[in-house]
């Protein structure tokens, strides 16, 4: 999966390592700014720190 | 497919279904250490200068409400500048209770951090604890700040802002100080109590002494023990000290 999209991109190699750092750091955006927020809604951590509930 | 098979000619080139499943599943252990990376350090710090510039805002507001009213607007009994040691029946201005999620007190515990701040609001919920603009909630039916009693706060140890990630960090004595709009009171540690987490006795006027009549003007606070896990819970008690109008000398530069 991976080897495939690694022959599947174009230029020498530093070309493609230059490309997949930058879809790295677009999806590492993505999932910090949307998707792990919108996941915390769901399983967010029970406890509140207090005492009773 | 046959994967096995087409093995003698260029392996290179071949995607096996074993070897897609295998990296989906790196994958997906990749995402969830970064969810709880998110979680615990990325969001949490973004949480961290969040509530604490909030907490900034709100306390820089009050100090200026109040100066320049000279007394006249914010009823307290305490008088100018000085400041109120606190006896048994020291007068010192307590509010009312407001409603819920209403931003009442701004926190500060230089043992937590030189800039450490935290706005308190009403109510224990997560849409306090969690919020951008708060961190720390008040337990509702508690005394109020400078009340007789047991004004008690809760807040996360970690994630979130990570409010009371440093509370085994208190030392005796160690102030803890409370701005409301009144002006700042002045609460000094005195000690820790392990609890389980249904223990609600430690909210009482006098922590754990259901029955006893309240003297004391006592500051609770409650988190998550040991950091990182919720299977207990680290109380924290504090004794008032005194009120003062001005922000007391440890914090001025904090404040305003």
């Amino acid at each position: 999966m991976y080897a495939a999209l690694w022959r599947a991109l174009p230029g020498p190699w530093w070309v493609r390592l230059l490309i997949l750092l930058a879809l790295l750091a677009v999806v590492l955006f993505v999932l910090f700014e949307w998707v792990f927020p919108w996941i915390d809604g769901y399983v967010g951590e029970g406890s509140q720190g207090t005492v009773g509930t | 497919m046959d994967a096995d098979s087409a093995t003698t000619r260029t392996p290179r080139r071949r995607v096996s279904l074993l070897g897609v499943l295998g990296e989906l599943l790196l994958t997906a252990g990749v995402l969830v250490l970064l969810f709880i990376a998110w979680q615990n350090v990325f969001n949490s710090w973004v949480l961290n200068g969040q509530q604490n510039g909030a907490a900034a805002q709100l306390g820089k507001q009050w100090l200026e409400q109040s100066a320049p009213s000279s007394g006249s607007g914010s009823g307290s009994g305490a008088a100018g500048d000085s400041t109120t040691s606190v006896g048994p029946n020291a007068d010192v201005p307590v509010e009312s209770e407001p409603a819920n999620l209403t931003a009442m007190a701004v926190m500060y515990v230089p043992r937590f951090g030189t800039d450490w701040k935290r706005t308190v609001r009403e109510g224990t919920g997560l849409d306090v604890l969690n919020s951008s603009s708060a961190g720390v909630g008040h337990y509702a039916k508690t005394a109020m700040p400078g009340g007789v009693g047991n004004f008690a706060v809760a807040a996360h140890d970690t994630g979130y802002g990570s409010t009371f990630l440093h509370m085994q960090n208190l030392r005796l004595g160690d102030k803890i100080y409370v701005q409301t709009k009144d002006g700042f009171y002045t609460y000094a540690f005195r000690n820790y109590e392990y609890v389980q987490p249904t223990d609600v006795a430690v909210l009482d006027p006098v922590p754990k002494q259901q029955s006893a009549q309240a003297s004391d003007r006592i500051l609770t606070m409650t988190t998550c023990n040991p950091p990182y896990h919720t299977v207990e819970r680290l109380i924290s008690y504090a004794v008032l000290e005194s009120f003062s109008k001005s922000a007391p000398a440890a914090i001025a530069s904090e404040v305003g």
